[in-house]
């Protein structure tokens, strides 16, 4: 069973050479091993920030606050330290890089995560499975990493990472945006399994309440203005579709 | 690091063409030195900024002594050329070992062979030098309606000759078709001067690989004369070398030919790799792609690239575009990238060019970063993928993983 603790974390972003905008201002959250939590706020609120801060992005400064992996400090640790540590973020925009086919990709990570090559055999019949789970077609395999792929593919390679990779906490990033909605359904199973193989712990990053419908989380947390305002259980998800943000953002 | 630097251009297409035609010349203005020379030279007017007015001849004493503020030399350390541009090309060139299958004949002739010359002309003097000094030179013929299945592979092994010059002739026969490595090795200071005859829809695919010792000097003029119907692709591989200048050229002689040229080069510390393409285009309904990609590291590393495109007025259909992409892999390396377009009509199929010159992409570096690689190899993962796509070009399996292991021990020598 492992624990992430975010304590009283405070977060800039670095704007140009001299100047830094203060995003997150107190974050307070524990998650642990097989809990689904998510964060819900409006655009502009910092939620993107937490994650892309928790996964090490260069762009973002800890002013102060901690984030501990099962007692760990994770802002001592390097972005590939992290990931190595079983932190995952799903991000909510996936970068191309010519040239480096999924397969060599998806077989480095896996190595760098575990520590050695995965087996040949059953590393094969393993990412032909999740693929097929995911209905990615075969042939994206000897694609370059994220090239050409639509929005909803690049989403659900996310996912295929997720799943092959072995997290002990997946960060989702706004995942369910800008997919229809078979492609949130086959995103959010990927997740599920994920969640119950792995006892992984999820962090759902959202605007919106529509992937709830899919991924059933126990806490739900309130996030504006860089840090949590409230919390409760599912049904605060459901006030907040009807509701909207109205009351937290006082607008 | 310091910023991202990205410098050209792109244009993808021509705007503002019209059945006129426009000359789209990028800084190809010379410091007035260049004056024609020699015969050939009838287009050829002082200071002509057009490729098509660049003087050519066979001979030496033609050419005007080099200052290295000519269009074609002035990113080329002359100091650093041994003598290859000043001194008579009487020394020893290394030897030319050829092994062929069947079907392919191979000679060595000599300098007054009527098949010398046919598919080209030299355009500089250290081409000139070579022309007007070497003795014997090696013909390789693929005869007709062959269509190889082993490839033919020519060996240059320098042993440290000095101030040598030298001759190869490759002509594929009409129908035939035939793959060329020719692999430079060893020491040599060296002027070379490399034709290609590529007949009536015959195909001919040639990978040169530069990959020399550190104190070798090597200039290679390397000429490519296309028939109807006929397909050329040209792989160019610089590794190693003190300096090393190739100078790939097309001449499309009759229409309905194409030409791939690739290149790729791995620039280290001090070393000056310089690459200047020709593709001529006079020749209606013609196709030529250029791609051309290099990574640099360490100090006093410097590419140089030139891609000069010309589509003259009667070239109808034409279809070109020319890439250069270079990836400094550090601060202190430096890469110069000019591509030249002149087109003297409308009427054709399209053409542009393109060129970059920047560092690693941050954003690609926390990708992979994020799922676990370090940061050593995140980085050996996107340069190798920058690279990839032109190593993939050659379509021969150990020679690729060959080239591939060279390159990954260039990034071994690196900080990266």
């Amino acid at each position: 069973m492992s624990t992430l603790e975010i304590k009283d974390l405070h977060v800039s972003v670095i704007l140009d050479d001299e100047n830094t905008k203060q995003i997150l201002k107190g974050v307070n959250l524990t998650i642990n091993s097989g809990e689904i939590h998510a964060i819900m706020g409006p655009n502009g609120s910092g939620k993107s920030t937490l994650a892309s801060t928790i996964a090490g992005h260069p762009k973002y400064v800890v002013d102060s606050g901690e984030i501990l992996l099962d007692g760990e400090d994770v802002t001592e640790m390097s972005v590939d330290e992290r990931a190595r540590a079983g932190l995952f973020l799903a991000m909510q925009y996936p970068v191309e890089i010519p040239g480096v086919t999924m397969s060599n990709f998806l077989r480095s990570a896996k190595t760098a995560v575990d520590g050695e090559a995965p087996a040949l055999r059953t590393w094969t019949k393993d990412v032909k499975a999740a693929m097929s789970d995911l209905q990615i077609d075969p042939d994206f395999i000897s694609r370059n990493v994220n090239e050409g792929f639509s929005g909803g593919e690049k989403k659900r390679h996310e996912i295929l990472q997720l799943e092959l990779l072995k997290p002990k906490f997946g960060i989702l990033d706004e995942t369910d945006s800008g997919l229809d909605v078979d492609a949130l359904k086959i995103v959010s199973a990927g997740v599920n399994r994920a969640h119950e193989k792995n006892d992984m712990g999820v962090l759902l990053i959202t605007h919106y309440t529509r992937i709830l419908k899919y991924i059933k989380p126990e806490f739900v947390h309130v996030f504006v203005d860089g840090k949590m305002v409230d919390q409760g259980g599912p049904e605060l998800a459901d006030r907040l579709e009807e509701e909207g943000y109205v009351s937290y953002v006082g607008k | 690091m310091s910023e991202n630097k990205t410098l050209g251009h792109q244009d993808p297409a021509i705007p503002g063409m019209d059945q006129e035609g426009e000359k789209l010349a990028t800084e190809h203005v010379s410091d007035d030195t260049i004056k024609p020379a020699g015969h050939n030279t009838d287009g050829g007017v002082k200071g002509d900024p057009s490729r098509a007015g660049r003087p050519t001849s066979y001979k030496v004493e033609d050419f005007e002594k080099l200052t290295g503020r000519e269009e074609d030399w002035r990113f080329t350390p002359l100091k650093r050329l041994g003598g290859l541009h000043t001194e008579k090309l009487i020394g020893e060139a290394p030897a030319v070992d050829v092994k062929a299958p069947a079907g392919v004949t191979v000679e060595t002739v000599s300098r007054d062979d009527a098949r010398i010359g046919t598919a080209g002309i030299p355009e500089d003097i250290v081409a000139a030098n070579a022309w007007s000094n070497f003795s014997e030179a090696t013909v390789v013929t693929v005869e007709k309606e062959q269509e190889l299945t082993e490839r033919i592979d020519i060996s240059i092994n320098g042993k440290g000759e000095k101030l040598g010059a030298q001759h190869i002739l490759i002509e594929t026969k009409p129908f035939s078709k035939a793959v060329v490595v020719l692999r430079h090795t060893g020491d040599a200071v060296l002027s070379q001067n490399v034709e290609f005859l590529v007949g009536d829809s015959s195909e001919l695919h040639v990978i040169t690989v530069q990959q020399w010792e550190d104190t070798a000097i090597h200039a290679s003029a390397q000429y490519a004369t296309l028939g109807r119907d006929s397909k050329f692709k040209h792989v160019n591989i610089s590794l190693g070398g003190d300096l090393v200048r190739v100078t790939p050229s097309t001449k499309f002689a009759a229409p309905g030919a194409e030409t791939e040229m690739y290149g790729l080069y791995f620039v280290d510390a001090k070393q000056h790799i310089e690459n200047r393409l020709f593709v001529d285009h006079s020749i209606p309904n013609c196709k030529s792609r250029v791609t051309y990609k290099g990574a640099l590291q360490g100090k006093g590393a410097h590419s140089v690239w030139v891609g000069d495109v010309l589509i003259g007025k009667d070239a109808d259909g034409t279809d070109t575009y020319e890439l250069n992409r270079n990836l400094l892999l550090e601060d202190g390396p430096r890469a110069d990238s000019v591509p030249n377009l002149e087109i003297e009509t409308g009427l054709i199929a399209g053409a542009g060019h393109a060129s970059t010159t920047g560092q690693l992409d941050p954003e690609h570096l926390w990708y992979l970063q994020a799922r676990g690689l370090s940061q050593p190899e995140a980085r050996r993962l996107v340069v190798r993928g920058f690279l990839n796509e032109i190593i993939q070009q050659i379509r021969i399996e150990d020679l690729e993983a060959e080239l591939t292991d060279a390159l990954e021990a260039e990034l071994a020598l690196g900080n990266n």
